[in-house]
């Protein structure tokens, strides 16, 4: 199984990406080969619709599960629909995501929990 | 002859401008008044047309056989507002997302992809004693306004003096109303904010090669920042009208600038005159 977490830098102590849709990159941890990949998220530069790109780079990349912070309505919408789980309140490094992902910290989400446009502008570093 | 009235700043008094304009000259000339800002249009308040005609404005938005479709992902990596996404063996599609461009249907290699119509809004006219009369009006919930603004501006008639009262800002729903046309009012404020605006507005006006004039409305005499501004930048400024408190309360009232104050109809006209002599043509 594939699992992305949006991140704000590309290395696994790189801090979670609170926002899905605008997040700079993706660390991708391929379970059967225990092996962490990073992605610039393309969806990151999108004039409109950033989610529902990043959305479908992660389809076309056959991810499975996706830790985060927040998702908005158009990118829960193309979750829900490829059979991504989605996890949301994802926090600290990528490294600590994913061992609050194992333990059962995070929650599973099937609705948006931000608005749209919320990632645009704010949060930026 | 068409004119737009914008302004980059909200609030500045383009749809008092526009109105009083229209007003003023219709003895002169043939007038049409065109609401080109279709989310908010309200021109008609002030101008009380009886509408005679009304109709719908569609567009053109991707329809997917799925049958055909072999989940190629084509469209969706061709789609600049990411309104498609291909998953395997399903296709979403984001309709408030598209612009109707047409590309997702010439590239699919299957033909799987189908125009179909939607409504995005309406076209209402008539007659406001005398004046031609047209406005916009977007459906609530479509994001999507240009080609509505097109369709508005595609009932202008020729030989006639055109007005568009256009929404603020200056995105692509400016951008469409403005673009084409003969000479732009730019209606400003004496704030920073309406000088900001102003800024932007008048940097639009230049990309598409319309040619310009300032209005300061509501001003209070002290229009340095303005006035220095129309001179570095060499544009005209065309005229000032004074702040009133009278004019705030009647404007509230639904009453026309030309109803509030007579007396500067003479101004008025003279300001068309001067925008027709700068204008395009």
């Amino acid at each position: 199984m594939k699992i992305a977490i949006s991140a704000e830098g590309n290395n696994i102590e790189a801090r979670v990406d609170a926002r899905f849709g605008r997040c700079e990159y993706f660390a991708i941890m391929s379970e059967d080969k225990e092996q962490w990949e990073f992605i610039s998220n393309p969806g990151v530069s999108a004039g409109g619709g950033a989610g529902i790109h990043t959305a479908q780079e992660l389809v076309n990349r056959k991810v499975e599960c996706v830790l985060t912070g927040r998702v908005g309505p158009n990118a829960m919408a193309v979750l829900q629909a490829a059979g991504i789980k989605v996890y949301t309140g994802a926090s600290g490094t990528v490294r600590e995501a994913f061992e609050q992902y194992k333990n059962g910290l995070l929650t599973l989400s099937t609705t948006a929990n931000a608005s749209p446009h919320e990632g645009t502008g704010k949060g930026r570093k | 002859m068409f004119i737009a009235v914008a302004s980059g700043k909200g609030g500045t008094g383009k749809t008092t401008i526009a109105t009083s304009l229209a007003l003023a000259i219709k003895e002169k000339y043939k007038v049409q008044y065109i609401d080109c800002d279709v989310e908010e249009p309200n021109g008609h308040i002030f101008l009380k047309p009886e509408f005679t005609y009304k109709e719908s404005v569609t567009v053109q938005i991707p329809q997917i056989n799925l049958s055909r479709c072999i989940f190629c992902g084509r469209c969706a990596e061709i789609c600049a507002f990411h309104a498609l996404v291909v998953l395997p063996g399903n296709v979403l599609s984001f309709v408030e997302l598209c612009h109707s461009c047409g590309g997702c249907m010439h590239f699919c290699p299957e033909k799987a992809i189908s125009p179909a119509e939607q409504e995005i809004g309406w076209i209402e006219g008539g007659l406001a004693d005398g004046i031609e009369f047209i406005q916009g009006r977007l459906k609530i919930g479509v994001a999507v306004s240009p080609p509505l603004i097109q369709a508005v501006k595609n009932k202008r008639l020729s030989g006639a003096a055109v007005i568009a009262d256009v929404s603020p800002g200056t995105s692509c729903p400016v951008i469409k109303a403005v673009e084409g046309a003969d000479f732009c009012i730019l209606v400003t404020e004496s704030t920073p904010f309406g000088l900001h605006d102003l800024e932007l507005a008048f940097g639009m006006i230049q990309k598409l090669k319309v040619p310009g004039g300032v209005v300061i409305n509501r001003s209070d005499g002290k229009d340095e920042d303005a006035e220095r501004f129309c001179k570095e930048k060499g544009i005209p400024l065309l005229m000032k009208f004074p702040f009133s408190r009278d004019i705030a309360v009647n404007y509230a009232k639904g009453l026309p600038l030309l109803a509030i104050k007579p007396q500067w109809k003479e101004k008025l006209i003279a300001l068309w005159e001067k925008c027709e002599r700068m204008g395009r043509n």
